[in-house]
């Protein structure tokens, strides 16, 4: 039998290339899975990339998608650094979008100051949100994997209703949005772009994210907590308040994510204005290890992903499979942290390394 | 309400309840090894559209009720290889399990869109016991799953709490290391729970695509994973406690039916969330008053026996 054994872990510069090599391997087993169910797997990713970055429009399509991950997965790594999960961000993207778009459709304000409430309800909207299950979770440590993604069912429905019932756009009869936002309502584009300037949070999201956590005293308190809660109460840090605080404000980012969606891309709510990415956001944030400007760059990765996974469609191929390379992608990059820290040793092998280390041991 | 439409409304929480049977049920198998699954929703749907579509190929009923196990099993082995072999965490790979499972079930069920099954799960009126009165309409005029359903938790229940094969999983899921040093084979018995928590969460797949609403339609399940996975707490990792709040749930969810087929007020947007409200209410008081009672000791924890070496 092959064994599994502990190592010394390899070296920073090496364990990257390991990850790559997960990636690699992702795609291959994808590749492999797109022969046996009878599809030409090199075709296939290459009107994925066309689709994800063959031109200007793809590469704008794929930057507009990263703008709801990268937030709402900034969000998810916060709740993360205090060792919570928030598996509720769909939810409360769509909580955001759905007070953000109350304002829209009810307020006759001009746009500098109907934007900045917009974007204020939609933080509002995640935060309370995800406030629900933090209260539970702070008090009884209710599991809160549980509580926030029941709550995305909730939410979605609650959206549902509105867009069916009471905001359904009397014109289009029985289709399920909403009528389209005022001028007023709608976040600018950047100048010679499609791209809205919802763009612009993701930046200032991380640059706060980052600094609260390496440079405050609450950055600090919330590291110790994801550490070790145990640790935080002895040294008298207020754990369940800041409980609240971080999945309220991890709620909150997730919130504007949705305010932008509905502001800034379709101009309007729906049924379906996150194709779950608050589900991928988990992902992102884990393979991003909690880094805020590592977190950017994989939701631009997944985003091509979602993307291109699109443009397959058209060949044939059914754009799930751009879920199932999320999930490849994952489990192989897990993989391969393993064997940073672990190999595998055949028996003679293991022999040969035992005979050694005791020859060496015994001079 | 007459006593034969309270007898209806039961039967149809059993009819409800069912799927929650097979994967709460599985589910704790699963736990009580030691292995936290969040993978369930995932393993769902690949055995609600691996059991349609051999069910449409093969018009053999349980031939697709085996597929459905089968193809729920072997994705479910993939979540056994990362967290027992590699000690991956758990959460966060059942949870892109259950992604995984989704895009595949998508990508499989494509072509089977609105296509009809030629057999389907029907009601099956046992004779004699379907004539006794109230519990003959409620339990007795099922399909043949729900039936199996009635000897699957008692099996599961006893295996677990009764025979050594039981005391063994749990070994493993209560404290790995003694169980490694009484010479058990801790991850051969946590590879084995997770398997027959796929089987059966498949298994709940095949029922919602064969027997429920017997057709493929993407994301069928619409969170009963979860809330299944929320039951096992609520059942304190007891087989037959998640049989009866399987049924509970079960009520709850044909209560909102029942209502608009009498003509409630209220928007069905409202009564498909009761299920999701009413798992959240259960789970904050079953909290509330103790943290997690008879929750596994090493449940969610990969092992690892100490290396001596290397």
């Amino acid at each position: 039998m092959i064994r599994i054994e502990r190592r010394a872990p390899l070296a920073p510069g090496t364990a990257g290339a390991v990850r790559l090599l997960g990636v690699l391997a992702a795609f291959l087993l994808g590749a492999a899975f797109l022969s046996l169910t009878g599809h030409n797997a090199l075709s296939a990713y290459a009107d994925l990339l066309r689709g994800a970055a063959g031109s200007s429009y793809a590469i704008q399509q794929t930057i507009i998608k990263a703008v709801p991950l990268a937030l709402t997965s900034l969000g998810v790594a916060l709740a993360f650094h205090a060792g919570l999960w928030n598996i509720g961000a769909e939810g409360q993207l769509v909580m955001g979008a759905f007070l953000a778009s109350w304002a829209a459709l009810t307020l006759r304000w001009p746009a500098v100051a109907l934007l900045p409430f917009m974007a204020l309800l939609g933080l509002a909207g995640g935060g309370l949100w995800a406030l629900l299950p933090a209260i539970p979770r702070a008090l009884f440590g209710t599991n809160e994997i549980i509580t926030t993604l029941l709550l995305n069912y909730i939410a979605l429905l609650w959206v549902d209703y509105l867009v069916f019932g009471p905001w359904a756009d009397p014109s289009a009869f029985s289709f399920p949005y909403s009528r389209a936002f005022p001028n007023a309502a709608r976040l600018p584009l950047l100048p010679g772009s499609q791209i809205q300037a919802g763009v612009l949070f993701v930046p200032l999201v991380a640059a706060a994210l980052a600094l609260a956590l390496r440079h405050t005293t609450w950055g600090y308190e919330i590291r110790v907590i994801g550490h070790s809660p145990r640790t935080a109460v002895y040294a008298g840090m207020p754990v369940p308040m800041q409980i609240l605080i971080v999945l309220g404000l991890s709620g909150a980012v997730a919130g504007l994510a949705g305010m932008g969606e509905v502001s800034g891309v379709i101009g309007r709510i729906q049924q379906g204005i996150s194709p779950g990415y608050g589900y991928s956001a988990i992902i992102i944030a884990w393979l991003a290890r909690l880094n805020p400007w590592g977190t950017i760059a994989v939701a631009l990765g997944f985003a091509a992903l979602i993307n291109g996974g699109f443009a397959l469609q058209t060949g044939g191929v059914p754009s799930a499979i751009a879920s199932m390379l999320q999930a490849l992608v994952l489990f192989s990059v897990l993989v391969g942290d393993f064997f940073v820290t672990h190999r595998l040793v055949a028996p003679r092998a293991r022999a040969a390394a035992m005979a050694a280390h005791e020859a060496h041991a015994k001079p | 309400m007459t006593s034969h439409m309270v007898a209806l409304w039961l039967a149809s929480a059993v009819v409800a309840g069912t799927p929650l049977i097979y994967a709460a049920v599985g589910e704790i198998v699963a736990e009580r090894s030691g292995v936290f699954n969040l993978g369930v929703e995932g393993m769902m749907l690949v055995g609600a559209v691996s059991g349609f579509i051999a069910a449409v190929r093969s018009g053999d009923l349980a031939l697709a009720v085996v597929v459905a196990a089968a193809a729920a099993a072997t994705v479910s082995f993939l979540l056994a290889v990362l967290t027992v072999t590699f000690g991956t965490d758990q959460a966060v790979t059942g949870l892109t399990l259950t992604l995984f499972g989704a895009g595949l079930s998508s990508f499989l069920g494509k072509a089977y869109i609105g296509v009809p099954s030629p057999v389907t799960f029907r009601p099956l009126a046992l004779p004699g016991l379907a004539e006794v009165p109230l519990l003959g309409t409620i339990l007795f005029r099922q399909n043949l799953l729900v039936y199996a359903s009635y000897l699957v938790v008692p099996l599961a229940w006893i295996v677990l709490s009764r025979t050594r094969p039981g005391l063994t999983l749990r070994a493993a899921g209560e404290d790995a290391a003694t169980a490694d040093a009484l010479g058990l084979n801790v991850a051969v018995i946590r590879y084995v729970g997770v398997l027959i928590g796929g089987a059966l969460a498949g298994v709940a797949g095949a029922y919602l695509s064969l027997a429920y609403t017997p057709a493929w339609t993407d994301n069928m399940t619409g969170g009963q994973g979860w809330i299944a996975i929320a039951l096992v707490i609520f059942a304190t990792w007891n087989p037959l406690r998640a049989a009866a709040g399987a049924y509970l749930f079960g009520g709850v969810e044909a209560l909102g039916f029942r209502l608009q087929a009498l003509g409630g007020t209220a928007p069905s947007y409202f009564l498909r969330m009761l299920p999701f409200v009413f798992t959240l209410a259960v789970l904050l008081l079953v909290t509330a008053r103790a943290r997690r009672p008879g929750m596994p000791g090493n449940l969610g924890r990969p092992y690892f026996r100490e290396e001596r070496y290397g």
